[in-house]
């Protein structure tokens, strides 16, 4: 799920900018003038003086007048805001939105809401229209973040539509960011076309991955869960027209009750189709987009899925398959199975119900998502 | 949000009909029969639904119809990916002929110690140095090995008993690890050795090069002493002896043992197994005896297949109970033949592979310089029949052994798609090609598979293990955990 940060309140205290701007935030006064053009000052305490510069400021508290131009006044909701962060301001409209957030492990850019799946258990539901500023942005950003950076995410949509600009937003983050590991998700059709997969792979980044979904090892069933005939195909020849190019690919897989049927058949064809892949992530459902709206068709307990799921997740293992099962919460999984569990990484997201606060391995524990409180497995219960 | 519109299952369902893809069949057992593909994929299947899945008349809605179609044994006009995916596992599966030869087997002396009946080739006299190989001769082997383009190579010492002409060992494998400074393959060393010559030196000379050593081991004592005589007697102690100190000096994964099947053997499958897990190994590979060299020739005369593969059946279950009680051992054949239908590359064992893996997967420079396209042809070779020799260190280059007619005329015969019986077979991707036993037996490096002794294990074995990975859950559970 993306942070949705764009919430309004930014109150201008002196003459703006026109058009929205890309900046990151400073807390240090005192930098060098020459390094000052760029930023944007936070300052947090009662400031007496603007030092000259900067190219807007950001106050948490009402100050004096003879503010310089692009001084704005923060709302409540932004007391997140700090030093390093790379935010979106547009003065017309009066919002603040952060792009990138120092203190996140991982960040993600949205980078188109188009996409040409429609999948029945869609957390970021497409929609249809001219989104390209989305990526302008972006390409603003990237130069400002830290190099320290652990891991920025590309989601969308389905980022590979960008075609030849999604590449060269790779190279601007190997240029800017060589350390920064970059996780893409992508429905992979795109890749079908060899040339577009070639050109990903030219870009040489150094810590790339594509999580590319696969629900299936037949066309049909596939098809249906991402709603798009002829899409197994092309996400398989995607998948394989990037491996040929040496491009790491993750294959993710949402367990559902439109999914779970062929579990061990799917990992069986994976292991022996597609052993070469880096990594495959078996994923509980998140109660958010459509699959909040088709919950009832898609909601299957845990506790019901457990023989099919160690059935695929074993065949995967001893394929030589580096697989991890993401948001399940430890006591609904099989015992076997929990060396395989992984707690997700953005804990912003989590949180924990009643019984837990007793439970012996809830730092272990992934927990729930936010979101999930909707449908809980009956398998809920604390270790001792 | 507008409200999103889902299309139902059925607006994605393949148009009807479909056409089949490469595949054999034939009969599994008297239940059930199995339709396999070049790229080691089986489905097993009744007859009616075989019949019905070749008319094309299967129901797309069965189970069995999902497999076949998942598997890669039909495909529809919706989707072609199938040829991608199938092209892809060939070719993995056939890389390693592109690999080339990987086994590289030194017979450094003939002399042995021991007077085992089944041994095709030793010699007794423990001092003559006729049967030694020259310092010269295993330093052209050398420039042969590396001239192998395989990443990975193994050298093999052999004998007779390597050990009685320890200086040589040591020369291959210092004058090995010295080329390898330049030519950086993958190498590894194996000592095939009886054990009773272990010393410290031998000991600290396997820690210092990371050699492996592999031994005999046929069974409970009284087995061993009776089939492995040596001056003396007790070779089944210092074996075992020895297995421990290799253990405790160069670390436990150092050794493995081989077994050999003979008529005294057969009705303590148990034992044996037995032994091996005593002793603390992992593994066993059950071994049928081969028919080359006199002695064992009149063995195997005593023993039919049919006998070895009861005796399999049974050692292969009492294993499958060693596991099932918490004891992880695996029968190294049946771990071949896993290999062979479950993990994409296949199996690297060269006495089952397509075309044969004589010359291409194993050389062996004998003790004389003679080079032999593999050991049971150097084996043959001792009882008169040349036909694997592929030439002399002295008189032949790289490319005139690894040309030479000894070898083209095998490699051409042994591809089991253009082969007799085996074209047919839907055994084939797990089968091989082994044109020195059938040279052996039928004189001819082909065979009438419908006589061989080796088709008759192939498809005993195969037919046992596809059944239990079919019928048995538990079984399958543990089988597949040898891959
Ligand atoms: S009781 Fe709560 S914390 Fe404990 S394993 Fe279950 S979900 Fe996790
Ligand atoms: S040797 Fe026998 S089992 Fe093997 S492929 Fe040929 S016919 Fe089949």
């Amino acid at each position: 799920m993306l942070v949705k940060l764009s919430a309004r309140g930014l109150r201008a205290l002196s003459e703006t900018s026109r058009a929205p701007f890309v900046a990151r935030i400073t807390e240090t006064p005192a930098l060098p003038e020459a390094a000052r053009s760029k930023l944007l000052l936070l300052l947090s305490g009662e400031a007496s003086d603007f030092p000259p510069g900067f190219r807007g400021y950001l106050l948490r508290q009402a100050a004096r007048p003879l503010a310089p131009k692009d001084t704005y006044l923060l709302g409540a909701d932004h007391t997140y805001l700090r030093d390093g962060d790379v935010v979106r301001i547009d003065p017309v409209r009066g919002t603040v939105s952060a792009l990138y957030r120092a203190n996140s492990r991982s960040n993600t850019f949205l980078v188109t809401e188009r996409c040409d799946n429609f999948c029945v258990m869609c957390s970021q539901p497409p929609k249809d229209h001219d989104d390209g500023w989305l990526v302008d942005d972006i390409e603003r950003a990237i130069p400002l973040i830290s190099p320290d950076a652990t891991e920025i995410g590309i989601t969308g949509g389905e980022p590979a539509l960008l075609g030849e600009r999604l590449v060269r937003l790779l190279v601007l983050l190997r240029e800017h960011l060589p350390r920064t590991g970059v996780h893409v998700l992508s429905n992979g059709r795109r890749f079908s076309d060899a040339g577009f997969a070639r050109a990903v792979g030219d870009v040489r980044h150094p810590d790339l991955m594509i999580g590319i979904p696969l629900y299936s090892d037949l066309a049909e069933e596939h098809d249906y869960v991402v709603q798009a005939k002829g899409a197994f195909d092309e996400t398989v020849r995607g998948i394989l027209n990037l491996k040929r190019r040496r491009v790491r690919v993750e294959l993710r897989f949402v367990i559902h009750r439109e999914t779970v049927e062929r579990m061990p058949e799917f990992a069986r064809f994976v292991a022996k189709n597609l052993t070469f892949l880096d990594h495959v992530a078996l994923m509980g459902l998140e109660h958010v987009g459509f699959a909040r709206t088709n919950l009832e068709a898609l909601w299957i307990d845990p506790v019901d899925y457990q023989r099919p799921l160690r059935e695929a997740v074993l065949t995967l293992d001893r394929a030589g398959m580096a697989t991890s099962i993401y948001n399940h919460q430890l006591c609904v999984l099989d015992p076997t199975l929990h060396r395989f569990a992984r707690k997700s990484i953005s804990d912003w997201k989590n949180v924990y119900v009643e019984v837990c606060q007793t439970c012996r391995r809830k730092e272990e524990c992934g927990g729930f998502f936010t979101s999930s409180a909707v449908k809980r497995s009956r398998g809920i219960s604390p270790y001792g | 949000m507008a409200r999103a519109v889902f299309h139902p299952r059925s607006a994605y369902a393949p148009s009807a009909g479909y056409r089949l893809l490469p595949l054999r069949f034939g009969r599994l057992d008297e239940h059930a029969y199995i339709v396999t593909n070049d790229v080691g994929e089986y489905v097993r299947l009744a007859r009616d639904e075989l019949v019905a899945f070749l008319e094309r008349r299967l129901d797309s809605d069965t189970s069995v119809y999902k497999a076949l179609k998942s598997r890669h044994f039909l495909y529809e006009n919706d989707s072609s990916v199938a040829f991608d995916l199938l092209a892809l596992k060939y070719r993995s599966r056939a890389e390693r002929v592109a690999a080339f030869t990987g086994l590289h087997i030194f017979v450094v002396t003939l002399r042995c110690d021991h007077s085992c009946q089944y041994c095709q080739v030793s010699r007794q006299s423990e001092d003559s140095t006729a049967f030694d190989m020259t310092v010269e001769h295993a330093d052209k082997a050398l420039d042969l090995v590396f001239r192998s383009p395989n990443e990975h190579i193994k050298i093999e010492l052999q004998g007779g008993e390597p050990l009685l002409n320890f200086p040589l060992v040591c020369h291959i494998v210092e004058r090995a690890r010295k080329l390898n400074e330049d030519h950086r393959r993958d190498l590894q060393f194996v000592i095939t050795s009886n054990l009773s010559r272990l010393s410290d030196d031998v000991l600290s000379f396997c820690k210092e090069h990371g050699v492996y050593l592999s031994t005999s081991l046929d069974g409970p004592a009284d087995l061993h002493d009776g089939q492995r005589p040596t001056r003396g007697g007790g070779s089944h102690r210092k074996t075992v002896e020895g297995i421990h100190r290799v253990r405790e000096v160069l670390g436990l994964d150092r050794i493995s043992a081989l077994m050999t099947t003979t008529p005294r053997s057969l009705s303590r499958v148990d034992e044996i197994i037995d032994e091996y897990v005593r002793l603390g190994f992992h593994g066993i590979f059950l071994r049928s005896l081969s028919p080359y060299g006199f002695a064992a020739r009149s063995l195997v005369k005593r023993y039919g297949v049919e006998d070895w593969l009861d005796f399999y059946k049974r050692g292969l279950s009492h294993i499958l109970r060693i596991n099932a009680g918490g004891y992880f051992l695996r029968e190294e054949f049946t771990t071949i033949l896993l290999q062979k239908m479950f993990s994409p590359l296949g199996s690297g064992y060269v006495d089952l592979q397509s075309p044969a893996g004589v010359g291409i997967g194993a050389l062996v420079y004998n003790y004389d310089g003679a080079v032999y396209a593999s050991d049971e042809g150097r084996m043959l070779a001792e009882m008169g029949d040349q036909t694997f020799r592929l030439g002399h260190l002295d008189e032949h280059s790289y490319e005139e052994l690894l040309t030479s007619e000894a070898l083209l005329a095998p490699l051409g015969e042994t591809i089991l798609e253009g082969m007799p019986m085996c074209a047919d077979c839907p055994f084939l991707p797990y089968c091989g090609a082994d044109p020195v036993f059938h040279r052996a037996t039928q004189g001819d490096a082909v065979g009438h598979k419908a006589f061989s002794a080796f088709c008759t294990k192939q498809m005993g074995v195969l037919r046992h293990v596809i059944g239990l990975l079919e019928t048995d859950a538990e079984a399958r559970d543990i089988l597949l955990r040898w891959v």
